[in-house]
């Protein structure tokens, strides 16, 4: 078998409001399945797809939130958020449901030149 | 007139648009345009400043699907889908600033 690739999912998006985030998990799934070398950058609106406490029964939608925590169960376990995003929207790093690594806009942008492959949601 | 903004406001600049048209009456923050009315969002001041000439409203089923619901910023008006059609119906006209 080759030699894993580098992927980097990069979301932007909140939940809800667009169908990015949803669609984006099950992108994740497939190339986790694949034995790749994944990692998730939650950049601008996409940290608020980590708050904890997504209570969705009101506009009758699917609560995906979970799904984030059964990430590490595919051996993703590489997820990081941009520490200037997360306090713009009064976040911190107990806000979300899953443990993160906080990182700058600069190391972020580091961490995306060393990728093989990177997808944009 | 009832004015309806649906975008988040860091990504967008509907909800300034708005805010820099708009002369008074009601605005309802609905979907992503909700985080605008969280405390510690950076539109927080903006929002503050606005509630002199508007009555700002915002839907809670979309605050709590984003599980910010105990985040609502003190002075912003929280409704449900039937206050969303009370506020549509008392008003003479609507804008929905896509």
């Amino acid at each position: 078998m080759s030699e894993a690739k580098k992927f980097m999912f990069v979301y932007r998006k909140a939940p809800y409001g667009t169908i990015y985030a949803l669609e984006s998990l099950e992108v994740v799934l497939i190339s986790a399945a694949f034995d790749q070398d994944v990692s998730l950058v939650f950049l601008d609106d996409g940290v608020y797809q980590l708050k904890k406490g997504q209570q969705t029964k009101g506009i009758e939608t699917k609560n995906f939130s979970p799904a984030y925590r059964a990430l590490e169960d595919y051996d993703v376990e590489k997820l990081y958020v941009e520490k200037e995003a997360m306090e713009m929207r009064g976040l911190t790093e107990e806000d979300f449901l899953v443990p993160v690594t906080v990182l700058s806009r600069a190391e972020m942008g580091k961490l995306m030149d060393e990728q093989d492959v990177v997808l944009s949601f | 007139m009832l004015h309806i903004i649906n975008k988040s406001p860091l990504t967008s600049v509907t909800l300034d648009s708005c805010l820099n048209t708009a002369t008074g009456g009601d605005i309802i923050l609905i979907e992503d345009a909700v985080y605008a009315a969280t405390s510690g969002n950076a539109a927080e001041a903006r929002l503050r400043e606005a509630m002199s000439k508007f009555k700002i409203h915002v839907l809670m089923p979309d605050l709590e699907a984003r599980g910010l619901g105990d985040r609502l910023i003190d002075g912003v008006s929280p409704v449900d889908y039937g206050g969303f059609v009370d506020l549509a119906s008392n008003n003479k006209t609507s804008q929905s600033w896509l």
